[in-house]
């Protein structure tokens, strides 16, 4: 296992070397001069200029920019933003507790409506209950979430007032407000996902329905509820909670529409602000930050995929 | 996948495509969504003489006014009319959504092919390359892209084809690897054609029915891209009508005009189910192991 580790280390080493360059290359499509933005009112002096871009490196050749942006990236420093004058990677870390609390009630929520609903029309394939919920996961994953946001506030804020159509609390100030403002944001995050674990489900459960295994067991006389949720089941989850595993991470990009709608204030709201108001080293922070922690949810997914599977352990 | 599907194809004496065409046709779901496309593919084509008014003319008179006879989805904060302005928002959307798979399959397509057939070090930098676009998710990255190059729709449309391209990249790479293990490619190369040739002749063709339903697939999700980034002000940039920046600025009505927020999203959500009803049914239809589905 260790050794596999170790190769798989290997291989994300140099895809997130490149992911660096790919980001910082993003910097060089910026329309405009950074040192002229920087400057602000100073921009006719040529001395604060030459100081500015001596200071960013920006006088260097390209290759030496990118190591000295490197070298800082490696040292957790992300960068400093040009509007909140805040190094990014406080702002990344202040606002990505928001995102996640948004993300995990977002992740439940799915768990709570895929998982079951892929089970139910795997049991009962081809049935009407088939149908239904196949549809259903299809409306999900058709439906932009920015829009199901919208019609959500028109409904249950607009039309009958029971929830806060923005705002944040954050939990430890009042878990029940926090609660309040963060469901509808969070039942609209987890829809989409629903869609996509429910197919997962479906398809993991047909499999395991199919196996030699689960005819053993129908033959020994079992019942079949139990057949479903000690044989099939147990099986079919495997492949579900990897998968799940990454589809987390997708959560993260959902969560720039939905917080925008919500006017919560995470990680999804900082990279649109950011781009709102040319912040570029905020959307680059954004960008790394994000591909971090997708890189490192799929390396927790393999290693779920290894643990609970103990044919590949010995692998 | 021509391998398995000829000796299916003799026995009944239909060619592949004719077969999968037979299956399409009897998904009554996946035929419903192209209907559903050929609707609003006629609607974005036709879009100034299914209008019932200028998309951009403005009138005082008209503000905010509910769906009735002469406004069809009611007149927005500008006294424009709304269904005009959907209807010529399926022009940005549908655009957006074709060109940019389109420009990513362009792009996807023969990198990936190259890395298959080329391997050694040419795969290893293109593979990885992919992963590291793919380890950021589609929209952060798209969103990113699109603020660097600056607001516009075609900012948008390059945004999304620079993103959707990877996925593209690894299905082509994915068949040319398939590809070359088999029999009939080895014998091709053995028969000395270069690698160019065995990309053409022989690996792309097989390369179609799983890219269709992927180019299918990656519309719906490019469809919602674009009306995410017009929705960030990073698409479509007004007052010409887009899906996305409708919904934006519907946002700020929700109380007094509510259905400035409801038809512009139902068309989002028509078009995007409609695609990805037909990638369905093009999976089902093409794929020979899923015959008794």
């Amino acid at each position: 296992m260790w050794i596999w580790l170790l190769r798989r280390m290997g291989q994300i080493l140099p895809t997130l070397l490149i992911l660096s360059i790919l980001i910082f290359g993003l910097q060089q499509l910026m329309p405009g001069d950074p040192a002229l933005i920087l400057a602000g009112e100073e921009r006719g002096d040529p001395q604060v200029l030459a100081q500015i871009r001596a200071e960013l490196f920006l006088d260097r050749p390209l290759w030496q920019q990118y190591l000295h942006w490197l070298g800082n990236v490696l040292q957790g420093d992300f960068g400093f933003s040009w509007r909140i004058r805040m190094p990014v990677s406080e702002l990344i870390l202040e606002k990505l507790p928001v995102t996640f609390q948004l993300a995990t009630m977002a992740f439940i929520i799915a768990l709570l409506i895929g998982v079951p609903a892929g089970i139910l029309s795997a049991v009962w394939r081809d049935r009407p209950v088939d149908w239904v919920t196949n549809a259903v996961a299809l409306f999900g994953i058709s439906t932009p979430n920015f829009w199901l946001g919208i019609m959500m506030i028109l409904l249950f804020s607009v039309q009958l007032g029971w929830l806060p159509p923005s705002g944040y609390v954050p939990l430890t100030e009042d878990p029940v407000q926090s609660l309040a403002t963060t469901i509808m944001p969070a039942f609209v995050l987890g829809n989409g996902i629903a869609g996509v674990l429910m197919r997962h489900t479906r398809a993991a459960m047909l499999t395991a329905l199919s196996q030699d295994y689960v005819r053993t067991a129908r033959a020994k006389g079992l019942p079949e509820r139990v057949v479903v949720t000690k044989h099939a089941l147990r099986n079919a989850l495997i492949p579900v909670v990897t998968l799940g595993t990454i589809e987390f991470g997708r959560l993260l990009a959902g969560a720039v529409l939905t917080e925008q709608i919500f006017t919560i204030p995470g990680f999804g709201k900082l990279i649109v602000d950011a781009v709102f108001n040319r912040d570029y080293p905020v959307v680059q922070g954004v960008v790394l930050a994000t591909a971090l922690i997708f890189v490192t949810l799929s390396l927790v997914a393999d290693l779920l995929y290894m643990t609970i599977n103990p044919r590949l352990r010995a692998a | 996948m021509s391998t398995t599907a000829a000796p299916l194809a003799l026995e009944r004496g239909e060619s592949p495509g004719r077969r999968a065409l037979r299956r399409f046709l009897k998904h009554r779901l996946a035929v419903f969504g192209l209907a559903v496309v050929l609707v609003f593919v006629l609607v974005a084509v036709l879009a100034p003489w299914v209008a019932t008014a200028d998309p951009l003319a403005t009138s005082w008179t008209a503000i905010r006014k509910a769906p009735s006879a002469a406004h069809w989805f009611g007149t927005d904060e500008n006294g424009r009319d709304v269904f005009s302005r959907v209807v010529w928002g399926a022009r940005a959307s549908l655009l957006a959504g074709v060109v940019s798979v389109l420009a990513a399959v362009a792009i996807g397509v023969p990198i990936g092919l190259l890395a298959g057939l080329a391997g050694g070090w040419t795969d290893t930098i293109i593979s990885r390359i992919a992963d590291a676009m793919l380890s950021v998710p589609f929209l952060i990255l798209a969103i990113a892209l699109a603020a660097f190059l600056g607001p516009a729709l075609e900012n948008a449309m390059l945004a999304i084809a620079i993103t959707a391209s990877p996925v593209f990249v690894r299905l082509a790479r994915g068949m040319a690897l398939d590809a070359k293990s088999t029999d009939w490619v080895e014998a091709a190369r053995a028969l000395g054609n270069p690698p160019w040739r065995l990309g053409l002749l022989h690996v792309l063709p097989n390369i179609v029915p799983p890219l269709l339903v992927q180019a299918t697939l990656a519309i719906a999700e490019a469809i919602i891209a674009e009306a995410s980034l017009s929705f960030l002000g990073l698409g479509q940039q007004p007052p010409d009508p887009s899906w996305g920046s409708m919904l934006n600025s519907a946002q700020r009505f929700l109380t007094q005009a509510p259905w400035l927020a409801i038809f512009p999203g139902l068309a989002i959500f028509l078009v995007v189910l409609a695609f990805n009803l037909v990638g369905d049914g093009l999976r089902d239809a093409l794929d020979p192991r899923s015959e008794r589905r």
